[in-house]
């Protein structure tokens, strides 16, 4: 178990950058870039272990309760 | 003055201990062991205080934390605090405190204008008044309301006194040491259990210590004395006074305030005043007891009226009457409890019961002890201004809608019952779905959410023979499912008067052609009427209710209030209560002082301090510093009685007709590894980096993904695969997770490693045209010269034996060098830079010559890079490579960002060549515009440009590619200042770039 603060939030997990050099219309880049759901509920995030190893970890957490479900290593796929 | 309403033998207080108080400039005494409102109620003051709106007269209303009225400004140990309620602040040796809200004086109240102006002052008055003329509101209203109305001032001193926080876990925490909570904790901890009891007031057992019961024959107090001493024995067990749980939050961290030191007249050395405690705890008991509600009639907010349980706890804890006139007003059988007490003290009170025919074992008691009962009546208004003086009551009908004639009688006090709201406030920010129940009129709590349960009064349940049975109960089975022990306490035979039910009835009818204000709030002055007008301006939602009214609000967060408003919501709507729903209980349940959240993350503390090896060098040289981030970095270099002007002129000259040295330890450096560096910089910066020379530097802009600039800096090649890359001193951090971020997630494919060197390396910036002859001296074995060292050419040399890397990087735009060395060597460095450069006129250069150099040359840095701007924004647009992909890239074909009359950064200098321009000033065409005047733009940057000798800015500038040469205004409302200006290209010195070459 490690504090919460050392640790520090990235975003939405789920999101997948889009490949470099690749045509794609505004919208997917605005997907990207900007548009997200702000779940209530499950969710899966990015967080950063900033003040320890520093590895970017992806994990499930509920938004409302903060119950933490699951955490996968940054090359772990998550299955939705 | 005398103490001429404290009794001789009753009560809990100290009668050897005298203590002498100031309340208002008068002097006082009181008893160790009293709270400042026991001890002025001693001594028959009544009057503490003016109300929010009405500012008018008020008393003491509650015994505890649940009191509206008697806030006071605290005096201690010469500091101040606000809102300290006197039912809560024990008394010490010289405790000082004045009256809030009242000015000039309790007595005579300017506010109180607004009594007679109430009409003009109705639900929402904060929405609805002072909006017009606009012109009154800055020299008329506002100052008016800021004086008449607030609770207290806040100091503005530093406070010197220390708070602490503490996290301790356990198995158990008990929130309460009234008979439920004692009896849990004693039954969890005789099965070895960790418990922690905790209570708010500084004597254990709650009711017990005023309610006339017998335990195991012994009295109630006897009894919780006697658990509490055996508690305090036993190893696993924690009991902590004068200590509020305020807050329940996720996973079962509550966290808790104990008042360590606010009692006595200072702080014991090395004590803290407060401390904070995190508490994570397995299971939690809510044993929070119960709140009595108030009546609801007319001018029920005259000091004297007070809950009836108050005066019973004035009586039999501190051996003080409220009055010797008393009137007991209720609607159950807790009025005959306190007009009981007062009857075997000698004094005889008179009942008034809204029931019409109640029998149980305490009303008996009562009449044999021949106190006058008046039943089916009400009190329709108090009659007093100051202090009640009378009554007016009358007999009310059975369906309680019509009152008979009205009588006047004598009383100096009105103590009222309207039956108990548990304190469900805990299990409510638990997550706990709170239910109404009927029997009570109130709401306890629901299903668990977390691991917690309600115990006793807080969960409804009122007879302490059924408190005590659950309690030892709960507490034995949750601490043994913990412990796997059972050690079982034989249960205490219990003896307390049987109550009957409560009357519903809670709210005095007006009588005909009165229009007395019956209050529902009591410290935000919300009426009856005012809840009306709100309803019957279709407010409907309670939260809405409660935020239009201010219903429940401030500093008491409607601990006697909101139930009675609920019924009144519900009466009016003609909706159940339940229907209605409560708002939202949010932590803290009590206010909590901002000293104990900070504790000890104050100051130097707060954040950590970071010096580079040559600190002390600058501290010794007269530096005066400024903080960058959480470094240290030397502004200037103070000589006699130079001003910060002055000091940094000298210096940026310097530089530019000699040399100068600057620190520069704290850019940010990142040591970049593997076969696809090239490839990851050629990703993360928006210009080519594929075909970078080893011993080469280029300088790089990197973008966030929404093409915003994100941060600047040139990246070295130092061999085949290994760069050194440096970021702006406050970016270090955030770029490294953004390299982290795209080397782990998005291109684990790369094979790359980053680290941050930049505490490994200091470095030492050297500018200035006889930079090159310095170098030289320094390293005489390297070849410095133009062809060995060009611009952008790094080599690594020797210092004196020391292993050093020279880049030849400028910020100043002169010809210039920067020498790293591993930092334990920086100060060898830094010495030796300033002894062999004596003979070039060397002088070390702080932050703000550093700035000015880099403002005057046109080059963009934090300001201008404001996570605002693009490239093009800092004239960076050449930087941006078309044949290839990265960060950030796909954002910058957005329609605005691609706009003609895009913002650009420009020069700007003022027509007189004299005013300086504040920085964050506006940019505009006509000063005299109407407002609001349009802005071109605002001003990033400014300094005194040495090369000129005039005032120079840098701005971000509407359509700024076509507006060189245009004559605009500068605008700061805040200094006052509008400068005619004119727009001049962003690099004032030196614009072709040849000194950096030369």
């Amino acid at each position: 178990m490690r504090s919460q603060n050392e640790f520090s939030y990235g975003g939405d997990a789920t999101v997948k950058r889009p490949d470099l050099n690749k045509e794609i219309s505004d919208q997917e880049w605005d997907n990207f870039v900007y548009n997200r759901k702000s779940l209530r509920g499950k969710h899966w995030e990015l967080w950063q272990h900033i003040s320890g190893c520093r590895q970017w970890i992806k994990v499930e957490r509920d938004t409302a309760t903060h119950e933490i479900f699951m955490t996968l290593k940054a090359n772990e796929e998550i299955s939705l | 003055m005398t103490q001429s309403f404290r009794l001789n033998d009753v009560g809990l207080i100290n009668r050897d201990k005298k203590i002498s108080f100031k309340f208002n400039g008068v002097t006082y005494y009181g008893y160790e062991g009293d709270t400042l409102a026991s001890a002025l109620i001693a001594n028959g003051v009544h009057l503490v205080g003016r109300s929010f709106k009405y500012h008018r007269p008020r008393g003491f209303f509650g015994a505890g934390v649940d009191e509206p009225y008697a806030i006071v400004q605290l005096y201690r140990n010469g500091e101040t605090e606000p809102n300290i309620k006197a039912t809560e602040q024990e008394l010490f040796e010289g405790l000082e405190a004045k009256s809030v809200n009242c000015w000039p004086s309790v007595n005579f109240d300017v506010g109180a204008i607004n009594n007679f102006l109430k009409i003009f002052l109705p639900a929402g008055f904060y929405y609805k008044t002072f909006m017009w003329p606009k012109s009154f509101w800055y020299k008329v209203y506002e100052p008016f309301i800021r004086k008449a109305a607030g609770l207290g001032v806040a100091s503005t001193k530093h406070d010197k006194e220390r708070y602490e926080h503490k996290y301790e876990y356990c198995d158990l925490l008990i929130a309460g040491s009234g008979p439920s909570g004692l009896a849990s904790a004693y039954a969890a901890a005789k099965n070895g259990a960790r418990v922690i009891l905790a209570e708010d007031k500084s004597r254990f057992g709650g009711t017990l210590l005023t309610s006339d019961v017998n335990i195991g024959n012994q009295t109630g107090k006897e009894w919780a004395d006697g658990i509490i001493s055996e508690l305090k024995e036993m190893p696993n067990v924690t009991v902590k006074n004068r200590s509020q749980v305020f807050g329940y939050y996720d996973h079962n961290m509550l966290v808790m305030s104990e008042r360590i030191s606010d009692h006595l007249p200072s702080t014991k050395k090395f004590h803290p005043k407060q401390r904070l405690w995190y508490i994570r705890a397995k299971e939690v008991l809510i044993s929070s007891g119960s709140i009595e509600r108030p009546l609801v009639f007319g001018n029920n907010d005259t000091p004297g009226v007070m809950l009836s349980s108050a005066a019973k706890e004035y009586l039999k804890v501190y051996g003080v009457l409220v009055g010797k006139k008393p009137l007991i007003f209720t609607n159950n059988d807790s009025g005959y409890e306190t007009a009981i007490e007062l009857k075997k003290n000698g004094v005889d009170p008179i009942i008034l019961d809204t029931r019409k025919d109640p029998h149980s074992e305490i009303i008996d008691e009562a009449k044999n002890l021949g106190i006058e009962i008046k039943f089916s009546y009400v009190v329709v208004a108090a009659q007093g201004y100051k202090k009640v003086k009378s009554a007016d009551i009358s007999k009310i009908s059975d369906d309680k809608e019509q009152l008979g004639t009205i009588e006047n009688i004598k009383c100096d006090c009105i103590c009222v019952s309207g039956f108990w709201t548990p304190t469900i406030h805990l299990a409510s920010q638990s997550g706990n779905k709170t239910q109404f129940k009927e029997e009570i009129d109130a709401f306890i709590p629901g299903e668990s959410k977390q691991n917690e349960k309600t115990l006793g009064a807080a969960n409804g349940i009122y007879t302490l023979d059924e408190t005590l049975k659950s309690s030892f109960e709960v507490g034995n089975e949750i601490s043994k499912k913990i412990t796997n022990k059972e050690n079982k306490v034989s249960f205490p035979n219990v003896v307390e008067k049987k109550s009957t039910v409560h009357d519903k009835f809670w709210c005095v009818p007006l009588p005909k052609g009165k229009n007395y204000k019956r209050f529902l709030d009591f410290q935000n002055d919300v009426a009856v009427s005012d809840i009306e007008i709100a309803l019957r301006e279709g407010y409907r939602s309670i939260e809405h209710v409660k935020r239009y009214t201010t219903l429940g609000m401030a500093t008491d967060q409607g601990k006697t209030s909101n139930l009675n408003g609920l019924q009144l919501v519900s009466k009016i709507e003609n909706k159940v209560v339940p229907a209605v729903g409560h708002t939202t209980f949010r932590p803290p349940y009590t206010p909590v002082s901002i000293g104990a959240i900070v504790g000890r993350e104050i100051g130097k503390h707060s954040k950590p301090t970071r010096k580079s090896p040559m600190h002390f060098w600058h501290e010794k040289n007269n530096a005066v510093f400024v903080d960058a981030g959480v470094w240290l970095r030397p502004r200037y270099y103070k000589q006699g009685n130079e001003t910060l002007f002055e000091g940094s002129k000298r210096e940026a000259k310097n530089v530019r007709t000699n040399v100068g040295v600057c620190d520069v330890t704290t850019l940010g450096k990142i040591d970049i590894k593997g076969p696809d560096a090239a490839e990851l910089l050629n990703r993360v910066y928006t210009n080519a980096w594929l075909k970078l020379p080893v011993g080469k530097a280029r300088y790089g802009v990197m973008l966030r993904e929404d093409g915003i600039v994100m941060d600047d800096g040139t990246t070295t090649r130092i061999s085949e695969n290994h760069y050194h890359m440096t970021t702006t001193t406050a970016q270090a951090a955030n770029v490294l997770s953004h390299l982290e971020y795209y080397l782990q997630l998005v291109w684990p494919d790369l094979n790359v490693n980053v680290v941050s060197s930049t505490e490994q390396w200091a470095g030492a910036a050297i500018a200035g045209p006889k930079s090159r002859d310095l170098l030289q001296k320094l390293f005489p074995n390297s070849d410095v010269s133009n062809e060995g060292l060009p611009f952008m050419g790094y080599m690594e040399g020797d210092l004196f034996g020391v292993k050093a890397r020279i880049f030849r990087i400028s910020f100043s735009g002169e010809l210039a060098y920067e020498v790293n060395v591993e930092s334990d060597y920086g100060n060898f460095m830094w010495e030796k830079i300033m002894e062999i450069g004596e003979e070039f006129q060397i002088q070390p250069y702080g932050t703000e010559a550093l700035s000015t150099l880099r403002i005057e040359m046109g080059h963009v840095a934090g300001s201008e890079l404001d996570g605002r701007t693009i490239p093009y924004d800092n004239s960076l647009e050449g930087l941006l490579s078309k044949k290839k992909d990265f960060i950030g890239k796909r954002s910058l074909t957005r329609e605005a960002f691609t706009a003609e009359d895009r913002q650009k950064v420009v020069g700007v200098v003022p027509l007189d060549k004299k005013t300086s321009i504040p920085e964050g000033s506006h940019l505009v065409k006509d000063s005299n515009a109407p407002l609001p005047n349009p802005k071109l733009g605002y001003i990033s940057a400014s300094c005194w440009s040495v090369e000129h000798d005039n005032p120079f800015s840098l701005a971000i500038l509407k359509n700024g590619k076509n507006m060189i040469g245009e004559k605009l205004y500068v605008m700061s409302p805040l200094k006052n200042k509008v400068i005619p200006v004119e727009i001049v290209s962003s690099h004032y010195v030196d614009p072709k770039g040849e000194r950096v070459r030369s």
